[in-house]
């Protein structure tokens, strides 16, 4: 089980608390289809992918940003047992939508660079490491079910 | 993963709007590299402390830094260019290449931190693979 100090705790549910779901969901997920561009391969479906100005203008990716980023409240509102709180996304991603578990790791990536770029100096070393912990916790139980 | 011609002049510069500030860069990016990945401080039991933020830590960042920026005005040629340090890094050092890419994350952090208008994603891409071309070219000698 993963042990969490007050401080972590604290620092975690405040970056939340001053996020604007919409805005940060966007900029990462646009950011790792950008910087990573073989994650495209999953958004067949998602309309104009052609270039990074498409995808930031991106209606369908802007939406599903925000979709996955209040997928990580449920890991908020259950930081003592993410790993059974995630296992049925786990599942989702694996036998349905057939993600490769490393493009978790990437998208997290991207999320730390985007909240970074948010909070500037206040992105202190502390809260950095805070919140790498919560987002590889989060990695690992979304990559849990996969066989 | 090579970098085009343009992504080259990005990397540039980028390199360039930075300049002044790529001391507090490294010396932050390698406080964050062993808060954040405590394993990393295994290379470093022979300092003082290895504390984030503590002064060897910082000092050491700092030049790392310098290497940086200096293999960027050899980004068309890195392997040969990078040659003696990469000889160092696999016969003395011998730090697991892994761990270059944990470094790289943490100085991307910074750059995102210090200059959010700047870092683009455009940006990030360049300045991502130059930074996986350098750890490549520094792993070269390894075996």
């Amino acid at each position: 089980m993963v042990e969490w100090t007050d401080d972590e705790r604290s620092i975690i549910n405040g970056i939340f608390a001053n996020l604007d779901y919409d805005e940060v969901g966007r900029k990462a997920l646009c950011r790792c289809l950008i910087v990573y561009p073989w994650t495209q391969r999953y958004f067949g479906g998602f309309g104009n992918l052609y270039n990074a100005q498409t995808i930031m203008a991106n209606p369908l990716i802007a939406k599903h940003g925000t979709t996955i980023l209040h997928g990580l409240d449920r890991a908020l509102k259950n930081m003592d047992n993410i790993k059974e709180t995630y296992s049925e996304l786990s599942m989702l991603h694996s036998e349905k939508l057939h993600v490769d578990p490393d493009n978790f790791r990437l998208l997290a990536d991207c999320m730390t660079v985007v909240i970074a770029a948010k909070l500037g100096s206040a992105f202190s070393i502390d809260t950095q490491a805070a919140w790498q912990k919560f987002l590889s916790v989060v990695v690992s139980a979304l990559g849990r079910q996969y066989h | 993963m090579s970098l085009s011609v343009k992504q080259r002049g990005v990397v540039r510069d980028f390199f360039q709007v930075i300049s002044t500030r790529t001391e507090d860069i490294g010396a932050d990016a390698l406080s964050r590299l062993v808060a954040v990945y405590p394993q990393t401080k295994s290379y470093f039991s022979h300092w003082s402390s290895t504390a984030p933020g503590s002064a060897p830590v910082r000092k050491h960042g700092q030049t790392i830094m310098t290497g940086v920026v200096d293999a960027v005005s050899k980004l068309d040629n890195l392997k040969d260019g990078l040659l003696s340090l990469s000889e160092l890094h696999a016969f003395m050092l011998r730090v697991d290449p892994v761990n270059f890419k944990l470094l790289g994350h943490c100085m991307l952090v910074c750059m995102s931190m210090y200059y959010p208008e700047e870092f683009t994603p455009k940006v990030h891409i360049a300045v991502d693979k130059f930074l996986n071309q350098l750890a490549l070219a520094l792993s070269d000698k390894y075996r």
